[in-house]
């Protein structure tokens, strides 16, 4: 049902954006026969359109001003027709899979220019030089930037800048005179095109995008250095490229150019590039000191991420230094302070609102160069054009085994061959040199051409590598780097390493990397940190924040809970409950996980940064999901307190409860693992088997206890669940040896308590108490099988009997050996 | 570069063939060797301890251990020093030498398999090859220790979580009276699948580097 409710939705989402599409461009006819594009047309419409309203005098009860609104009208519309046109792919998700989304819209785009050039309409020339530049550009540019994964970005900065820098001026001067050779040749009739203009061409055509490649690389999980350099690559070569378009556009004007002008150039180019770091820098530090301050106008946090940077890049811009380096300088210096200093849900809406803009901003550029390449008039020339993509290949593939050649001697892990391939396969180009191509001066004589053979050397990447990259990956098996941290162990190990790592530097002396990074540390945190967060000593607690707010919360809850009290669970929906909750179950045990990761990570004492989950342009960040640890603690705070409600008849022990959610606030999130340990021994040896404790119990474990008792309840319910999702996982001999350990399970006194904090699980979002259970649950599932149309309770005692023996002995008894 | 006059050229051969090192690493070595033991042949604890840069590693404690650790020395040996020489204290750095590019499968697997058991014997303080409960939570409050805002209770739950995971990971199906002992290192390979060790167990170990040189001058 779902499914083709779906692709209903699909459909009708795809009629929609073309009958908007349709609209928009009618829209246009009526209303501006003479104009061409949307931009010069308001004037000339404007004037008739008054006109025509000046011959009635008397009050109009319907006008309609459309010139008036043309222009963000239509814009409005182009927008909102890419982003249907995005829904669209997202409806069936494998499309995005195999062909990356780029092609997508680039075909939208296509289809869309195909039917405006049948109805001869215009594209509109929203794309101009000024707008891309001081609108689309600083978007795209300050997403990459502000998302750019710290921490491996600083480990590979020099192979970044290497191939970002050196990488792109190889590709432009190797394209740039190679072109020029071919244009020597009579045959191709391109003999007026000069150096100065091949090297324009070439610098257009060198700068990569790789969004389409960084989302395979993602999806297949890539090692990370493979990743953060065509990441970096990608960022940096915009700012190269574009610094040396504006340094061969103004050359190209030059009628002839002199040797001083090349050592000025260069000259030009390091200060473009310097000084345009410098001002990032500054309007970071800025806007990081400015959000110390904002703590009384949440509603305007975000606003000032938007506005220094932008500030930043408009101030680069007025210098004619290189703006985009000032723009991601200033994004990557500001993060880590502002969002320490603004609120969670600023700190949310920044990273929603750059995501959305430079999303919408790509994908504008995507779309009009689909339409723009059916709706422009091309110079078609074979020569050229095959030469060009011919050369962007091969320089491309030689730039990176050489300039890798060089760089590995000073990597730890040196890129092999195959790491090569992906980079140099890797090298599709995209919207910042259509954006570029498209922009080109009129005074360039052969623009047509350079337009038709950028666009083709686009389409031919981006639909030609960009779909066969992800086979050809998977199919050399490029060494990849398992970034998804499924479990507690490889997140401790990994702080392990990374700790033993630091003190094994520090212990053989070389100081490269970790001890400029530990200088920077110690500096951040003694003069910069001080100066530019508002509250300097919440350093590795963010988890002290949580506590703080956590509390708020219990207080809240324990108001409401009060009067829930009596409102108990009916046992009656039990089973549909069941039923729901195997459902959540699958959905819940990641984010269980990563509650712990999270912990881990943020507590753990850091000399690195963390790896930032990697993300792609379009997905929205992981990292939200930290924040909204707090409104799942709300869940498992409510969820703690409910159980007690019902199960108080049983044991008076509710008073625990209420010490619980403030002091224990950490320990709650833990529950599920806890229980695992203390629960079964304890909580359960005293309710359950209270012959049992005064063997297992300790005294010293009894205080842990009593928080742990609500958790344990709910961890149990848990199980329930868990019987539908992980039984595969069961093998026949686990069932044996479960029922075996169910006839050990004695008293049937917890029962009542269980069913209702098993409804309560699944009631409120079941999330936390997971992180062990999947494990567990392997073991569990077996038993339970075999009941499995019993009710759950039934299932219960012998799962603590199976976890039982499992961990009893290492913990009452740990040195029996 | 006093260093190389100390120690004659042909103890160099010879731990190149144990280490792997190049000539130039251990002289580089070296050198730093001396600078910790205040040019001394052994080096003791105590003057792992004194290195300053190392105060605010939570794990200080277990890393200087292992150095001091004979299961660490490529011997079938076990115990540990009092004090270690300069051969001891460069066969505890082999194990982080990234992996040669030209390396079969075969030695990348006996590479990861040496830094895997170099973090195993991190934790496994009492040498019976396994990692008991108890061992390993020492290791996770050490490594929380450094954050004031979790206490031990989480860190002891953080750890117990954990070792429910590998105890259900390895052993699926257990008997009412079984229980898990601790973490064996075959159990430990396997919860460490996944995660690649080459990079994050990896030290460029310089040629030449600016830290060593300046001891160099200091030294002369």
């Amino acid at each position: 049902m779902n499914l083709v409710f779906i692709r209903q939705a699909g459909t009708l989402l795809f009629i929609c954006m073309i009958l908007i599409l349709l609209h928009g461009s009618r829209g246009e006819i009526p209303s501006k026969p003479i104009a061409a594009t949307i931009l010069p047309s308001v004037k000339p419409n404007d004037g008739v359109q008054t006109y025509a309203e000046d011959q009635k005098n008397n009050l109009p009860v319907f006008t309609m001003n459309y010139p008036r609104i043309q222009i963000p009208f239509e814009i409005t519309l182009w927008v909102l027709l890419a982003s249907f046109a995005k829904i669209g792919f997202h409806v069936y998700h494998k499309i995005t899979i195999w062909v990356p989304e780029s092609c997508l819209l680039i075909s939208i785009g296509l289809i869309v220019g195909a039917i405006m050039h049948s109805v001869h309409e215009e594209p509109p020339a929203v794309l101009t030089s000024n707008v891309f530049f001081l609108y689309m550009l600083p978007l795209i540019v300050l997403e990459s930037g502000y998302f750019m994964p710290t921490r491996p970005f600083f480990e590979n900065i020099g192979t970044v800048f290497w191939f970002a820098v050196v990488g792109t001026l190889w590709n432009s001067i190797g394209i740039g005179i190679s072109l020029f050779a071919i244009c020597q040749i009579p045959a191709f009739g391109v003999q007026d095109i000069n150096l100065q203009e091949n090297l324009l061409f070439s610098a257009i055509i060198s700068a990569v995008d790789p969004v389409a490649v960084l989302n395979v690389f993602e999806d297949v999980s890539v090692n990370e250095q493979l990743y953060i350099v065509v990441f970096g690559e990608c960022l940096f070569n915009d700012a190269v490229t574009v610094v040396l378009y504006n340094m061969f556009s103004f050359v190209a004007e030059m009628p002839v150019v002199e040797p001083v002008d090349v050592f000025i150039g260069v000259a030009r180019f390091f200060i473009v590039g310097l000084g345009g770091m410098a001002f990032g820098i500054l309007f970071g530090f800025v806007a990081a000191f400015t959000t110390r301050f904002t703590s009384k106008v949440r509603e305007i946090e975000p606003l000032f991420v938007f506005m220094y940077s932008y500030l930043a890049y408009l101030v680069a811009e007025l210098f004619a230094i290189s703006s985009i380096m000032a723009i991601i300088t200033c994004a990557l210096t500001m993060k880590y302070y502002v969002e320490e200093n603004v609120s969670q849900r600023s700190c949310t809406t920044i990273r929603h609102v750059i995501k959305m803009l430079a999303s919408i901003s790509e994908t504008l550029i995507f779309f009009f160069l689909g339409v723009v390449t059916i709706t422009t008039d091309h110079e078609w020339n074979w020569g050229y054009i095959l030469f060009t993509l011919l050369f962007a290949f091969v320089w491309r593939g030689l730039g990176i085994l050489v300039l890798t050649q060089i760089i590995n001697p000073f990597r730890t892990i040196p890129f092999n061959m195959k790491d090569q391939f992906g980079l140099a396969y890797g090298g599709l180009r995209g919207a910042v040199s259509f954006a570029l191509a498209f922009t080109l001066p009129d005074t360039i004589g052969r623009k047509q051409l350079f337009v038709t053979a950028t666009i083709a050397v686009i389409l031919f990447t981006v639909f030609l590598q960009g779909i066969s990259i992800r086979p050809l990956i998977e199919f050399i098996n490029v060494r990849r780097t398992n970034r998804n941290l499924e479990t507690i162990n490889v997140e401790i190990h990994c702080r392990l390493m990374e700790h033993t790592m630091a003190g094994i530097e520090d212990l053989c002396g070389q100081w490269s990397r970790f001890y400029w990074k530990d200088k920077f540390m110690k500096f951040n945190n003694r003069i910069l940190r001080k100066i530019l967060i508002r509250d300097s000593r919440a350093e590795s607690s963010i988890v002290a924040l949580y506590k703080k707010l956590e509390l708020q919360n219990a207080m809240e809850i324990l108001d409401t809970a009060s009067g829930d009290i009596s409102a108990a669970p009916s046992i009656v929906s039990l089973s549909e409950e069941k039923k729901s909750s195997s459902k959540l179950q699958k959905k819940f045990l990641a984010a269980d996980l990563r509650n712990i990761h999270d912990i881990l990570s943020k507590n753990m004492y850091k000399i690195r940064e963390r790896t930032v989950a990697y993300r792609g342009k379009h997905a929205l960040p992981n990292d939200s999901q930290t924040r909204e640890i707090l409104i799942r603690r709300h869940a498992t705070i409510r969820r703690s307190l409910r159980p007690r409600s019902c199960q108080s008849s049983n044991v008076p022990r509710t008073h625990k409860y209420f010490s619980l959610p403030d002091g224990k606030s950490l320990e709650s999130r833990f529950d599920a693992a806890r229980w695992h340990y203390t629960d079964d021994h304890e909580t359960l040896s005293e309710v359950a088997y209270p012959s049992q404790r005064s063997r297992f119990g300790k005294p010293a474990r009894s205080s842990s206890s009593k928080a742990m008792i609500p958790l344990h309840r709910l961890g149990t319910l848990e199980e329930v669940p868990s019987t539908d999702v992980l039984n595969e996982e069961s093998s026949s001999t686990g069932e044996g040896v479960f029922r075996t350990n169910s006839s050990y399970s004695d008293s049937r006194v917890p029962r009542p308590r269980r069913l209702n904090s098993s409804f309560d699980d699944n009631n409120s979002s079941v999330d936390d108490l997971r992180n062990v259970h999947e494990e567990d649950g392997a073991e569990q599932v077996g038993q339970r099988q075999p009941s499995s149309p019993a009710p759950g309770w039934v299932a219960e005692p012998r799962e603590t009997t199976a976890r039982n023996p499992l961990l009893r002995r290492p913990q009452w008894n740990p040195k029996k050996k | 570069m006093g260093a190389s006059q100390t120690r004659p050229e042909h103890n160099y051969d010879d731990l190149t063939d144990k280490s792997g090192f190049s000539q130039e690493q251990i002289k580089n070595l070296y050198q730093r060797f001396q600078q910790l033991s205040g040019n001394h042949e052994k080096i003791s604890r105590d003057d792992l301890e004194r290195i300053p840069a190392l105060n605010n590693n939570p794990i200080r404690k277990q890393i200087i251990t292992a150095f001091f650790d004979k299961r660490n020395q490529h011997q079938n040996d076990v115990g540990s020093l009092d004090e270690i020489g300069f051969e001891q204290f460069l066969m505890v750095m082999s194990h982080f030498r990234p992996v040669n590019s030209t390396a079969t499968e075969e030695e990348k697997v006996t590479v990861r398999k040496q830094k895997l058991r170099f973090l195993f014997n991190m934790h496994d303080t009492d040498n019976d090859g396994i990692i008991t409960l108890d061992e390993y939570r020492t290791v996770v409050e050490e490594l929380l220790s450094q954050s004031g805002a979790i206490e031990t209770e989480v860190a002891r739950s953080i750890a117990d979580a954990a070792m429910l995971e590998v105890a259900s990971t390895n052993v699926p199906h257990m008997a009412p009276d079984d229980f898990y002992e601790g973490i064996t290192f075959e159990h430990f390979e396997q919860i460490l699948k996944g995660i690649e060790m080459e990079s994050r167990m990896s030290i460029r170990f310089l040629d030449m580097n600016t830290a060593t040189m300046r001891c160099g001058k200091l030294s002369s």
